[in-house]
C-alpha cells in the first residue's frame, strides 16, 4: 500500500537482535505481587477487597472510578496481604496505593466469568463495556483506557482502525514476538475492535525490521480482505500514534486534537490480544509480555509476566546483571523512564526492562549549543528544539511555547542526535511541569481572591443587615414613644 | 546504579560529539592544506603552525580569564579549526605577525567576546581575514607563484624562516597576482576578457591549484573532495553549498551570456579565489548559518549573489569573506522568519482543519 513520508526522525541503533530470536517464556509465579491501583491515565481504581481476604484468579480487586479509569484484577489466586502504599513503577520512587497479594499457587479462577458465544452478535457498546470491565488499557505504554477509545464512534465519524505494531523503540521485541507467536489471536482481537468501532478498514503497521512478524500477521489476516498489512520503513518515531497515522494516510492530526479528528483510531497489537482474551475467554487483563534486555543483562529474554510482579524477579530469571548497569530503564531507551530500584512492580503499560551499560547510554558532558541544526532536522514535529531550550534556559517559558513546546511529543530524537549532548528533553519536561505548576498557582490565586472578595461582600452584607435591623428597631421604639395619632 | 535516577530520556545517544564534528572538518581540510604547504613551501608551513598555535593559545587565555574549564573546551578542537581555516585564507608567504594578529582577532574579538563556542554571530576566521585585509592591505594582497618544496626556486628551511619571521621577501621580484585581481585590473583597463584571461586562466591548473593564491584555497579538486567528505559524513547538508554555487554560477552565466567581453564566465568564478572553500567550509559554519533547510537555501543563495556582486562591481577582487559576513548578520533574522511548519498546524500556527470534521466533533 502507498505510504507517506514523515518529517524528521532518526535511525537509532536498534539492538533488537538481543531478544528478537527469543520465544516468549512464562515467568514462574512470584512470591508476592504488588498491584498498584493506578496503572492507567485517569482516576485511580477504588479497592473492593480487604486485608486477609482470599481472592481468586481474575477476581476484581478494585473498580474503576469515573469516565476515564480502569479496574484491576487479581493476577492469580491468593490472600490479600494488605491494601496500602508501595513504591510506584515510576522514576520518582514515590509510594502509591497498592494491593499486595500472596499467591497460593492454586491458580483457582473466579467463578462466573462467561465469555459471550459470539462477540459479533453483541451491541458495539457492550463490547466496549466488557473491555472496560477487563481493565484493558493501551499496552504500547500510553495506558489510556481502551474502552474510552472504542466508544469514540459516538462522537466522531470513523473510517479506519490502525493497529500499531511498529515497535520503533530500540531493544523492545515483545510486540514482535507476540505477533509471531499469537497472530491469529491478535487478528481476532483486531476484528472485534473494528466491529466495536464500526469501521470497514483496518491497517496493521509493522516496521520492516520485523519480517517474521509481518508474514505471520499477513498469513493470519489472509481470510479477511478488510485487514491490510503496511510494511513500514524502520525509522524512529514511527510508532508515535500521530506519525503512524500520517505515514498511512498522509494526513496530520490537527494540533491538540485526536487521530479520531481525521477518522482514525489507533490501538496497539498487545491491546488487541488482550481484547481477544477478554471477549473470547472472559479473562481480564492479568499479564503482559515484556522484553528484558540491555548490555548488563546476562540472558536477555521476552517474558510473560503477571501484573504486579517485582522487577527483581524478572532480572533474576534472566540471570541477573553481568556488570552494574549505568541505568535501569522501564520501556525503551528513547522514551522510557529510569527506575529507582528493582522492588517496584510491573504494570500494564511496561513493555521493557532495560539494564544499560555506560557504553550503551552514551553521551558525555553537555557542551554549549553550536546551532548546528541537527535537532531541527531530526524533529518529527517541525519544532526548533535549540531555540526552545535556549528560551527555557533563560527562564522565558512563553518564548519556548511560541516555538512549539506544547506540540513536542518528547520522542527524544533531538537529544539523540545532538553533538553537544544537550539534554533537550529534560529542558522540555521541566518547562512543561513548570508551566503546569504556574497555571495551578495562578488558578489558586484567582480562586483565593474570588473567595476573599465573596467573604468581605458577605460580611459587609451582614453588617448592613445588622445596621438596618438596628435602625428599624430604633425607629420602632421612637414610634412607640410618639403620640398615637401621628402614625395614621 | 551508577547514576542518579531523576532525568528524562533518551537513554541512548548517537556516536557523535562536538569534538568528533570538529575533527572531521579538520580532516576534510587536510588535503587542501597539505597541498598548499607542498606548493608554497616552508614559509607556508611556518605561517600555518604560527596561526594555529596562536589561536589555541588565545583560546586558552580567554577561557582562563572567563573562568571556564580550559581542557574541555580546548579539546573540542574548535580553536584549532578556526586557526586552520584562517591560515588557509592568508597569503602563504605572509609574515608571522599577520598570522598572530589574525588569530587574536578571530578568537578574542570574533568568538570569545560573544561568549565562546556557539555564541558568535560572525565566522571568526572571516572576521579576522577581513580585518587583516582592511588593516594590512599590502601584506594581505601579496601572493606568490607556486614553488613546490623540491623545485629549484623554492626557499629552503632557513630561507623559509627568514621569509616568515625575518624581514619578509623581495616583494617586487617574487610576487604574483591572483587570477581574480589580475583579471579585475585588466578589465579595468578595458582589456577584452579573452586577452585579460589568457595569461592567467588555465582550467587544469586552477582545478589542481598550481596558481598564485591563498595558502589553502587554490586547489579546487582537494577542496571539493573535502566538501564531499563532509557531506558524506553528514556534518553539513547540501543546502548551503548548492544554493551558494548555484546563485553565483547563475549570475555569472547570465551576465557572461549578455556581455561575453566584460564579465568572466561561470567556470572562472567557480575555480578561482575562495569560492569552493567558502561554499563548503566557511558558509556552512554550523554556528553562524541558519538552522533550517529553507533558511540555509536562502542564506547560501545570498552568499553566492553577494560574492558575484562584490567581485564584479566592488573595489575588491575577491568577495567571499565579505559576502559570508554580511549573510552571517542576517542569520538571526532568517532563523526568526523561516521556521519549519509545526506538525498538525498550518503556516500561521493554527490547528489544521479538515473539511469541517473538527467542528462536527465538537
Amino acid at each position: 500500500m502507498k505510504l507517506f513520508r514523515i518529517k524528521g526522525g532518526i535511525h537509532p541503533q536498534d539492538r533488537k537482535q538481543l531478544t528478537a530470536g527469543k520465544a516468549i517464556e512464562d515467568l514462574p509465579l512470584p512470591a508476592l505481587l504488588h498491584i498498584p491501583l493506578q496503572q492507567h491515565i485517569g482516576s485511580p481504581a477504588a479497592p473492593v477487597v480487604h486485608r486477609g481476604e482470599l481472592v481468586r484468579k481474575g477476581q476484581l480487586l478494585a473498580h474503576s472510578q469515573g469516565a476515564i479509569s480502569a479496574p484491576v484484577h487479581a493476577p492469580t489466586s491468593g490472600r490479600v496481604m494488605g491494601v496500602g502504599n508501595y513504591p510506584a513503577h515510576h522514576a520518582s520512587g514515590l509510594s502509591v496505593p497498592t494491593i499486595t497479594l500472596k499467591p497460593d499457587g492454586a491458580e483457582r479462577w473466579v467463578a462466573g466469568a462467561s465469555p459471550p458465544a459470539d462477540p459479533f452478535r453483541l451491541e458495539p457498546a457492550e463490547i466496549a463495556t466488557r473491555v472496560a470491565a477487563a481493565g484493558i488499557v493501551g499496552m504500547g505504554g500510553a495506558t489510556f483506557p481502551s474502552a474510552v477509545k472504542l466508544n469514540l464512534r459516538t462522537r466522531y465519524t470513523l473510517q479506519t482502525l490502525v493497529v500499531n505494531g511498529a515497535e520503533c523503540e530500540p531493544y523492545l521485541t515483545c510486540d514482535d514476538r507476540l505477533m509471531q507467536e499469537q497472530a491469529a489471536e491478535i487478528i481476532d482481537g483486531i476484528r472485534i475492535m473494528a466491529y466495536a468501532l464500526g469501521v470497514e478498514n483496518v491497517v496493521i503497521g509493522i516496521e520492516n525490521n520485523k519480517p517474521a512478524a509481518q508474514s505471520a500477521m499477513q498469513a493470519a489476516a489472509q481470510a479477511y480482505p478488510e485487514i491490510r498489512i503496511a510494511r513500514l520503513p524502520a525509522r524512529y518515531p514511527m510508532g508515535s500514534e500521530k506519525h503512524l497515522v500520517q505515514t498511512l494516510t498522509g494526513r496530520e492530526t490537527p494540533a491538540r486534537g485526536l487521530t479520531a479528528d481525521i477518522g482514525v483510531v489507533v490501538h496497539n497489537v498487545a491491546t488487541a490480544f488482550a481484547v481477544h482474551d477478554a471477549l473470547r475467554h472472559g479473562r481480564p487483563l492479568l499479564s503482559r509480555v515484556v522484553t528484558v534486555s540491555g548490555g548488563a543483562i546476562r540472558t536477555p529474554n521476552n517474558l510473560r509476566v503477571l501484573i504486579g510482579t517485582p522487577v527483581s524477579d524478572l532480572l533474576e530469571y534472566c540471570g541477573g546483571y553481568t556488570s552494574t548497569p549505568a541505568r535501569l530503564i522501564s520501556g525503551g531507551p528513547m522514551m522510557g523512564q529510569p527506575l529507582p530500584g528493582t522492588r517496584v512492580p510491573m504494570v500494564k503499560g511496561s513493555n521493557g526492562i532495560l539494564a544499560l551499560t555506560r557504553k550503551e547510554t552514551g553521551g558525555d558532558t553537555a557542551m554549549p549549543c553550536i546551532r548546528c541544526g541537527s535537532c531541527v532536522n531530526a524533529c518529527p514535529c517541525g519544532l526548533v528544539p535549540l531555540e526552545m531550550a535556549s528560551f527555557i534556559r533563560s527562564g522565558n517559558l512563553e518564548g519556548a511555547v511560541g516555538f512549539g513546546l506544547l506540540d513536542c511529543i518528547a520522542c527524544g530524537s533531538c537529544a539523540y542526535v545532538c553533538p553537544s549532548n544537550i539534554r533537550l528533553v529534560q529542558y522540555f519536561n521541566y518547562a512543561r511541569g513548570e508551566l503546569t505548576a504556574r497555571q495551578r498557582a495562578e488558578h489558586r490565586q484567582t480562586e483565593t481572591r474570588r473567595l476573599a472578595e465573596q467573604r468581605s461582600l458577605r460580611i459587609e452584607k451582614q453588617k448592613q443587615a445588622r445596621r438596618e435591623a438596628l435602625a428599624r428597631r430604633k425607629s420602632a421604639a421612637n414610634n412607640r414613644r410618639a403620640p398615637a395619632g401621628v402614625e395614621s | 546504579m551508577t547514576e542518579a535516577t531523576l532525568f528524562s530520556g533518551p537513554h541512548a545517544h548517537d556516536a557523535i560529539s562536538l569534538r568528533r564534528t570538529m575533527l572531521l572538518v579538520i580532516l576534510a581540510l587536510l588535503p587542501a592544506t597539505l597541498f598548499g604547504v607542498s606548493i608554497y613551501g616552508w614559509p607556508a608551513l611556518n605561517l600555518l603552525l604560527v596561526t594555529v598555535i596562536a589561536c589555541v593559545v588565545a583560546e586558552a587565555a580567554c577561557l582562563r580569564l572567563a573562568g571556564k574549564p580550559v581542557a574541555i573546551f580546548l579539546l573540542d578542537g574548535s580553536a584549532a579549526l578556526t586557526g586552520l581555516l584562517l591560515a588557509m585564507t592568508l597569503p602563504p608567504w605572509a609574515p608571522w605577525w599577520i598570522g598572530v594578529t589574525g588569530a587574536l582577532i578571530a578568537i578574542v574579538l570574533g568568538k570569545q567576546v560573544f561568549g565562546g563556542i556557539g555564541q558568535n554571530l560572525f565566522n571568526p576566521a572571516m572576521v579576522a581575514r577581513v580585518a587583516l585585509l582592511v588593516a594590512f592591505p599590502l601584506q594581505m594582497t601579496t601572493f606568490v607563484a607556486p614553488r613546490p618544496l623540491s623545485s629549484a626556486g623554492a626557499p629552503d628551511f632557513l630561507q623559509g624562516l627568514t621569509i616568515t619571521f625575518g624581514g619578509g621577501f623581495q616583494v617586487d621580484a617574487m610576487s604574483s597576482a591572483t587570477t581574480l585581481s589580475y583579471v579585475k585590473t585588466e578589465l579595468g583597463r578595458h582589456t577584452p576578457l579573452d586577452a585579460a584571461l589568457a595569461p592567467v586562466f588555465n582550467l587544469m591548473q586552477h582545478l589542481a591549484g598550481f596558481i598564485p593564491g591563498s595558502l589553502g584555497e587554490t586547489s579546487a579538486v582537494f577542496v571539493l573532495l573535502g566538501g564531499l567528505f563532509l557531506l558524506a559524513r553528514r556534518i553539513i547538508t547540501w543546502h548551503i553549498p548548492v544554493a551558494m554555487l548555484a546563485s553565483l554560477l547563475l549570475l555569472a552565466t547570465l551576465l557572461h551570456g549578455l556581455h561575453p567581453d566584460t564579465f568572466p564566465g561561470p567556470l572562472v568564478h567557480l575555480v578561482s579565489g575562495a569560492t569552493l572553500l567558502g561554499a563548503f567550509f566557511i558558509a556552512t559554519d554550523l554556528v553562524t548559518s541558519p538552522v533550517t533547510a529553507k533558511g540555509q537555501l536562502l542564506f547560501g543563495a545570498g552568499c553566492g549573489a553577494l560574492v558575484y556582486i562584490i567581485r564584479t562591481w566592488a573595489s575588491y577582487p575577491e568577495g567571499v569573506a565579505f559576502a559570508i559576513l554580511l549573510m552571517n548578520a542576517l542569520t538571526p533574522l532568517i532563523d526568526h522568519y523561516l521556521r519549519p511548519r509545526v506538525y498538525g498546524r498550518d503556516r500561521k500556527g493554527e490547528p489544521l482543519v479538515y473539511d469541517g470534521q473538527r467542528e462536527q466533533a465538537e
